[in-house]
């Protein structure tokens, strides 16, 4: 268990002033000069020694993708976009980050930055996030205002400008270069890569995207030592994380934990346990909506990190668990997941734009259980091929949930059928009938 | 994808307020030069706010503005789902329907909207409410909720119950302002219901990690070569 001295996000839910002194008080801005001073390299050094993995999904070393950048600036400019278009279902730490610790962000911006020879940083935030960006829009005009970033920032003779951009409604802009065409003007539509951000990025110019976490953490790791932030989790997935549980447990919340916490203890310390208890647990979606589900039995034992959720063929993604329990409609639970991604694929690329769809309509039916059992096997099918076939990950993350469905739940998808057709003797193909006949 | 068409009228034209245009101006210092296109969602965002949606005359505007080929910016516009590209109510009443809200009852908030307003897009005859289902806005540990959009304000308004929301309906009918945030009274914001699990250490608060470091770990030994 995490004690709270090594917590990073000290002000999380908000109960104390966001503002700078408070902050400072709590320990935000605190030898930034003398970070600085260390120099690029070894700031790069100490997070690639801590295992920072990212926290926006993908799980990718973050000292190693700050290390892709040019080593020298050349004719373009170096930028570093923060990504703060949280839209990922299940997931709202960014927007804790933002409201209620925004100077953590903002340092980490300036240290991130420095590190990798960016003048300028872009804070890209979901659209409907107003309130968030004019809290963190407040914070930086106080950072400004007290010499923090700006000209010669933190007095590190280091010149650094932040500024906070909005979408305006668009899952696909968390995906990086679709991130970076909407900061550019355009349709948020991800660009094919390579090249890839570091050396073709915003306006052409070598850019790394990070998430708002692996951003704001980055500062204090180096304050406390990146042996400290290893200290936690098991090798291969250090650190501390912010959990967002919701869903079917008695006290959902954001908590920050250490990784590597089994899903079962994190459940019951922070959020009084599963609605009616551990045993009236169905199913947990793990990272996010993207990720496939994993039943009970699951859910039982397992540890919460990337290589964990990976063995067991899920994913730690954003940590945003999603508990239901054995109410839980499974089957339309899932198909809501393959509405949203049929609602937000960008439309670029054919599998993901018709698949998407495809997937909802025949999910929609499944719930009803109007289909046929053969029409499992399809719609696994359906989804291996949009899986893999498209531009950005889109494509994966919708074919995902529906393969975790099928994986784990493909008897209560037969049943359903099996009962729906049994009220309906006469029903050969049902689908095909119109309305009023099959309600008969 | 989700298909979407600018309304049948459209207003004349469109102009700036000049508190509007100068703001416009303030934006275009945050970008290089030549990349002033950056600013079109921004842009079409404060439209939005000064004239409750985004009309054609509008995106007409925005491209003249910011030298930019007309069909360009009515991508943007249909491509971003928050662009109103028709009239809504006063309060644009927006719920959250993805699963995590959906497994905490938004289904019957939609119920409520479509029993006391109507169909979703559409605003009351008097033009004081509307209300859409839209996908996941964040605030997932605080479902089911919704985000009341008006002229001056996109406030979230969390762990939401269909009686409360009815409540809260016919208050901005009457053209009454609600605080915004969490509904329940036993949690301030994304903490758990009953008090925080964590955070309860007094030393985190009383200073002390504001005190001086006197050299960062690691800042010896490690020295990287150059």
């Amino acid at each position: 268990m995490l004690q709270d001295k090594d917590r990073i996000f000290t002000n999380l839910y908000g109960l104390q002033d966001w503002r700078l002194e408070a902050a400072k008080k709590r320990g935000a801005w605190n030898g930034t000069r003398d970070i600085l001073a260390m120099g690029p390299d070894w700031i790069i050094q100490q997070i690639k020694e801590s295992g920072l993995r990212g926290r926006g999904g993908a799980g990718f070393p973050t000292g190693l993708k700050w290390s892709f950048m040019p080593k020298q600036v050349g004719e373009r400019p170096h930028y570093l976009v923060v990504n703060a278009d949280e839209s990922e279902p299940g997931t709202c730490k960014d927007r804790d980050i933002m409201r209620h610790d925004p100077h953590l962000l903002i340092e980490g911006c300036l240290v991130a930055s420095f590190a990798m020879k960016a003048h300028v940083c872009y804070i890209y935030i979901r659209g409907e996030y107003v309130d968030e960006r004019e809290r963190l829009q407040a914070a930086i005009d106080e950072a400004y205002a007290a010499g923090l970033i700006g000209k010669n920032a933190c007095v590190s003779g280091w010149d650094f400008d932040v500024y906070v951009h909005h979408g305006a409604g668009a899952y696909i802009c968390g995906e990086e270069t679709a991130l970076l065409e909407s900061l550019e003007g355009k349709k948020g539509q991800p660009r094919l890569k390579p090249p890839f951000p570091a050396g073709a990025g915003l306006y052409g110019c070598p850019t790394t995207v990070n998430n708002v976490e692996s951003i704001a953490v980055a500062p204090t790791i180096i304050r406390r030592g990146a042996d400290w932030f290893r200290r936690f989790g098991r090798e291969n997935n250090h650190g501390t994380k912010i959990f967002c549980i919701s869903g079917h447990v008695e006290r959902p919340c954001n908590v920050e934990e250490e990784m590597s916490i089994p899903l079962r203890k994190l459940i019951e310390t922070h959020c009084g346990g599963v609605r009616g208890g551990w045993d009236n647990l169905k199913a947990v979606i793990p990272g996010g909506s993207s990720v496939p589900l994993i039943p009970k039995e699951i859910c039982d034992d397992v540890l919460m990190d990337f290589d964990a959720l990976r063995d067991v063929k899920s994913g730690l993604g954003t940590a945003a668990v999603i508990v239901m329990d054995k109410s839980t409609d499974i089957v339309r639970a899932i198909s809501r997941i393959s509405y949203f991604y049929k609602h937000e694929s960008c439309g670029q690329c054919t599998p993901c734009r018709e698949g998407t769809g495809w997937m909802w309509r025949v999910l929609e039916r499944m719930a009803e259980g109007n289909a046929r059992t053969e029409e499992i096997d399809h719609l696994l099918d359906v989804a291996g091929q949009v899986e893999g076939h498209t531009i950005c990950a889109l494509g994966d993350a919708a074919a995902w949930p529906v393969q975790g469905l099928i994986r784990h739940f493909r008897h209560e998808i037969e049943e359903r059928i099996n009962r729906y057709r049994a009220d309906r003797p006469h029903v050969a193909v049902p689908e095909n009938l119109p309305e009023s006949v099959a309600a008969e | 994808m989700s298909a979407r068409k600018p309304a049948k009228n459209q207003p004349a034209s469109f102009e700036w307020t000049p508190e509007n245009k100068a703001w416009c101006d303030e934006q275009l210092k945050k970008y290089p030069p030549g990349r002033q296109a950056s600013c079109v969602i921004p842009f079409l965002w404060r439209g939005q706010k000064q004239e409750g949606w985004v009309s054609i005359p509008m995106m007409e505007a925005v491209a003249r503005q910011l030298d930019m080929p007309y069909i360009r910016v009515f991508e943007v516009a249909t491509f971003y789902t928050m662009f109103n590209l028709s009239p809504m109510g006063e309060h644009h009443v927006q719920v959250c329907g993805t699963t995590p809200c959906a497994l905490r009852g938004a289904g019957d908030l939609i119920e409520v909207c479509r029993r006391v307003i109507g169909e979703p897009h559409h605003p009351t005859a008097d033009g004081k409410l509307s209300w859409a289902e839209v996908e996941c806005l964040g605030a997932c540990v605080n479902a089911p909720m919704a985000q009341v959009s008006t002229k001056d304000a996109d406030h979230y308004y969390e762990d939401l119950t269909p009686a409360l929301l009815e409540e809260m309906l016919e208050k901005w009918r009457r053209g009454e302002k609600i605080a915004p945030g969490t509904a329940n009274p036993k949690r301030h914001t994304s903490d758990p219901e009953g008090g925080p699990t964590t955070l309860k250490d007094p030393a985190l608060y009383d200073g002390s990690p504001a005190a001086p470091i006197g050299e960062l770990p690691n800042a010896r030994p490690s020295a990287p070569a150059e």
